[in-house]
């Protein structure tokens, strides 16, 4: 664990504020303990960012000033962005600057330019590796029903190998378990990388992008949201549900397929790639949900557990009809140039999180974790 | 405002293409009994390939047993091709959760 340098003492409130920031103490003084990065780096680029991100704005100095230097060795020496663990990790933190909750950090750091210039140059090096690398599938007409079609298509279920039926039938307790940990870097923010698009779009793709992420947050009920109700699901299979709590332990891949959603929705020209992302996304969710549930039922868990995967055999059949047409067909209509990244996004969805799901199963078949770090304890709390 | 100043339906149904029915606005849904069917959000997908595990509502397995809409599905569609059923075919993309 990364633990702020400064704080020596709970009442040393001077040295955390001086090393974390204002924000950050006052963080901490409500939560009781010293102010906790959940996670290590995992090279020398995430290990400068965290180290600049530790002090307060002011006082960053040269660290500050060598992290672009440092992000370009980092890109230049990178044999593959898209499985670099340094670079994906330090994405990661630089747009949980944006999120909030990843990290503590002095709020200033948010809009800071040197980190946004660092931001901009990872993301000029992984989108274009996430352009050579995804299949660009044909398009088709410039029509709403056609693009839906079309997405509808890409997406259709294959009779191949599966993470979810593997779920369903055989998968172990401490499987389902690091399942969930893989999920958790996604789903504990499930909708905001999308949501960060709604500003982005006008119009008809606006009103459907809002009526998805309104139902995907609960339609006004807290209680209800997504993100909470799988947070639901990992206490009561013991996991800690703390954002942050597993980064260390998911490989590189589960950390791009975040934020290749977060680039796409924080880069308003990217609005189409957003756009085919979610109906990607919610077109291969349901019949998924339906035999994770199962997984779940099977080692005798009750709704507390299923609610989750459940809700989304019902919701994402609504959001698929939703995001296809209405999103993704309305934007290709008002803005027929953006055809292209439409189709573009939500390939690049199938195959990020299509080799996510390869690599999780590649290691379940030779009986090893698909974890970076394995799980501590191998169990469920309780069946 | 009363419905002769608005002239918007109270709901609108869409009949999606190889789908469900889609369902905004305000209706009541009752069972044949006549008890109300709980709707816990907004939009709804009422079911009309017959093979959903949640009837009334969609649950997506319209994919797996390749319902069509369509009188003639136009050619250039491959979903015509090697459709099998049931829990055997899955998406590859694992989600769990959108
Ligand atoms: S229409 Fe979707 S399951 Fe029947
Ligand atoms: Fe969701
Ligand atoms: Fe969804």
């Amino acid at each position: 664990m990364v633990v702020c340098a400064g704080s020596q003492g709970v009442d040393d409130a001077p040295v955390r504020a001086h090393c974390v920031g204002m924000n950050a103490f006052d963080w901490a003084r409500r939560s009781g303990g010293p102010p906790e990065i959940l996670f290590d780096a995992r090279g020398p680029l995430s290990a400068h960012l965290l180290d600049v991100l530790q002090r307060p704005v002011p006082e960053s100095g040269e660290m500050l000033a060598a992290l672009l230097p440092a992000t370009e060795i980092a890109l230049s020496q990178s044999v593959d962005v898209l499985r670099d663990d340094d670079i994906q990790l330090a994405l990661f933190i630089l747009y949980g600057l944006h999120y909030g909750q990843v990290l503590p950090a002095d709020e200033d750091w948010e809009w800071n330019p040197s980190l946004i210039t660092a931001r901009l140059a990872l993301e000029r090096e992984f989108e274009k590796r996430l352009r050579s690398c995804v299949p660009m599938p044909a398009l088709p007409e410039v029509d709403s029903d056609a693009v839906a079609g079309a997405l509808f298509d890409l997406t259709a279920p294959d009779p191949g190998p599966s993470l979810s039926r593997y779920a369903a039938k055989r998968a172990t307790p401490g499987q389902l378990l690091e399942f969930l940990v893989q999920r958790s870097i996604y789903t504990l923010k499930e909708a905001d990388p999308h949501s960060w698009a709604i500003p982005r779009l006008t119009g008809r793709a606006k009103a459907a992008m809002v009526e998805i992420q309104a139902d995907e947050y609960g339609g006004g009920l807290p209680e209800r949201m997504h993100s909470t109700i799988f947070a639901g699901t990992m206490r009561h299979v013991g996991l800690d549900d703390r954002y942050g709590a597993y980064v260390d332990n998911v490989p590189a891949l589960t950390l791009t397929s975040l934020n290749m959603m977060t680039m796409f929705g924080l880069n308003r020209r990217l609005r189409g790639a957003v756009a085919g992302h979610l109906a990607a996304f919610e077109m291969t969710s349901s019949i998924p949900n339906r035999l994770y549930g199962n997984g779940f039922r099977r080692l005798g868990y009750d709704t507390n557990v299923t609610w989750y995967f459940d809700e989304h055999v019902e919701a994402d059949a609504v959001h698929e009809q939703i995001a296809g047409r209405d999103l993704a067909g309305s934007l290709a209509e008002d803005e027929p140039q953006l055809l292209s990244d439409i189709m573009f996004g939500a390939s690049a969805c199938l195959t990020i999180d299509g080799w996510v799901a390869d690599d999780m199963l590649d290691a379940w078949s030779k009986g090893l974790s698909s974890l970076r770090v394995p799980l501590a304890v191998q169990s469920f709390a309780t069946a | 405002m009363t419905s002769e100043q608005d002239p918007r339906p109270r709901a609108v149904i869409v009949a999606c293409t190889d789908g469900p029915l889609l369902v905004r606005g305000e209706i009541d849904l009752i069972s044949a009994s006549g008890e109300a069917i709980p709707r816990t959000r907004k939009t709804v997908a009422l079911c009309r390939c017959g093979v959903s595990t949640i009837k009334p509502f969609c649950d997506g397995s319209h994919k797996l047993v390749g319902f069509r809409t369509d009188p003639v599905p136009p050619a250039d569609r491959k979903r015509d091709e090697g459709i099998v059923t049931g829990e055997e075919a899955p998406p590859d993309a694992e989600r769990s959760g959108a």
